[in-house]
């Protein structure tokens, strides 16, 4: 469903991605987990021709997505969602218009259908009574929500999500995840999820990739990879590095 | 020096084909009727209080200044006619321009700046909607609309501003003030101030939409760009006013 070869994308002289390859089986959830600033979210952005690579080829539904027309473009990202970090919602809009505003713009659909398909996705995420409200009164968590109904009222197949959890307490960020497993399951949605949520995302994930220095250093399944003898993705797994460790154990008197 | 010349003629492309594509987007569909009504209400309606007692005090002060100029010379039954001259063919223009930027000029750089660094933009295109037309149209031709519209209510407020002080202060009879101001002002003049306010409409447009759109990522790159868009936006009027005067007037 979706393939990566040999991707590279630089800025002002500084390569961010070196190389990236990977591959998501239809149906399947792949985690994305690499250090701040490594190119995760721009690697999703790449995916959806937001910004074009140096180098490289990208699959998205069987189309060379950086070869695609405008108008082909448009075409593919009617099949994809896509949850953004902060929810991108449009503060002028109150959820319930946020969400049927693709349906209203890109679909031939009357008002009384997608009235019918937002009250189904507000439902699914939990929020079928908060339509009339503004995304400024929204807490984080049901930004995210209404981020997650918007990205899946056009019935897409692949549904991309940009570090959905930033900002979220764990109990709120646990409950947000858990709903992404939980719609990708009912749904059989091809995903894949930027986060630093781990292990948490290792119970809703197929696979793992995880991107290190511009590359995708392994991809592997979240059992298998926790398997893995090598230090750099025990560093990722265990959410610390070798620094972290020597600094942890001095703080304990443990030097 | 070399590189900096071949970044400053990059940047001005880029701004040049901004508005060549804004442009082909104001005259081919589909457009955004419903953003357009709501920009123009915005640019047009809530800038009429502040044009309203703009618009009074220039033609107070300029029919206070001009009077006793006029007296000297044994013109003063020329007030009229210096009054709406004055402001029909540039204070009108030019000071609604200027209080446009700064009040709805300021506010459009700021909206479009935190739309881009909210990902909203991001997020339009992904539906694939074209940000050009949903965003930056709309305002462009709410500018143009209500511009011209708030110039000639600058001008007539204005020149009953100078009435005011003209005839009811300083004791001009208001048949003069009014009679001598058909002679001398003419339609070309009323034409010229609409060109003008036109073309300023479309520089704040484009300036403001222009620098919001290409904001900066944060708090200070959104203010950065409201900063740039009224200041560029400013003396581009200004710069607008001297070019559209040689040609027209």
């Amino acid at each position: 469903m979706i393939r990566v070869e040999n991707l590279w994308k630089s800025f002002g002289g500084q390569e961010v991605l070196r190389g990236v390859s990977f591959e998501v089986q239809p149906g399947e959830f792949m985690a994305l987990i690499g250090s701040s600033g490594g190119g995760k979210s721009l690697l999703l952005k790449l995916l959806v021709g937001l910004l074009k690579p140096d180098r490289g080829r990208i699959w998205v539904a069987g189309k060379d997505a950086a070869a695609l027309s405008r108008s082909e473009m448009e075409l593919l990202r009617s099949r994809i969602g896509f949850v953004f970090q902060g929810g991108a919602l449009f503060d002028s809009m109150t959820v319930y218009d946020n969400v049927a505003f693709p349906l209203r713009e890109k679909t031939f659909l009357d008002e009384k259908d997608i009235c019918r398909k937002v009250m189904r996705q507000l439902e699914l995420v939990g929020l079928r009574d908060a339509g009339h409200k503004y995304p400024a009164q929204l807490s984080g968590g049901m930004l995210k929500r209404v981020a997650l109904a918007r990205a899946l009222v056009r019935d897409p197949e692949i549904v991309l999500f940009d570090e959905p959890t930033t900002g979220l307490d764990p109990v709120v960020s646990r409950a947000v995840l858990d709903l992404f497993g939980s719609v990708h399951r009912r749904l059989k949605l091809t995903g894949i999820l930027v986060s630093h949520e781990i292990p948490r995302i290792f119970e809703i994930v197929q696979k793992v990739a995880i991107l290190h220095e511009g590359r995708i250093i392994a991809v592997e399944s979240p059992s298998r990879l926790c398997a893995l003898p090598d230090p750099m993705v025990q560093q990722f797994v265990n959410g610390k590095s070798s620094a972290d460790n020597r600094h942890l154990e001095g703080v304990a008197g443990l030097k | 020096m070399g590189a900096c010349l071949t970044a400053e003629v990059g940047r001005l492309g880029k701004t040049g084909l901004f508005l060549g594509q804004t442009l082909l987007y104001c005259v081919t569909p589909p457009v955004k009727g419903e953003r357009v009504l709501r920009q123009t209400w915005f640019i047009g309606w809530k800038s009429m209080l502040v044009i309203v007692l703009t618009g009074t005090f220039t033609g107070m002060v300029v029919a206070l200044q001009g009077f006793p100029t006029l007296r000297r010379v044994g013109s003063e039954g020329l007030l009229g006619p210096m009054v709406s001259l004055s402001l029909i063919c540039e204070l009108g223009p030019v000071l609604t321009a200027l209080m446009v930027t700064g009040r709805a000029g300021s506010a459009i750089a700021a909206e479009i700046g935190i739309m881009r660094t909210t990902e909203q933009i991001d997020a339009l295109e992904l539906m694939g909607l074209n940000p050009l037309r949903y965003v930056v149209v709309p305002n462009v031709l709410a500018s143009l609309l209500a511009l011209p519209v708030l110039t000639l209510v600058f001008d007539v407020i204005g020149i009953f501003g100078g009435y005011l002080v003209g005839v009811r202060l300083l004791g001009l009879n208001g048949g003069t003030y009014f009679g001598e101001m058909s002679n001398y002002a003419e339609m070309k003049d009323i034409l010229g101030g609409i060109y003008k306010a036109l073309t300023f409409g479309l520089l704040i447009g484009w300036v403001c939409c222009y620098k919001g759109y290409h904001s900066r990522f944060g708090a200070e790159g959104v203010s950065t760009a409201t900063t740039q868009a009224v200041v560029n936006a400013s003396v581009l009027i200004l710069v607008g006013d001297y070019l559209v005067t040689s040609l027209v007037f």
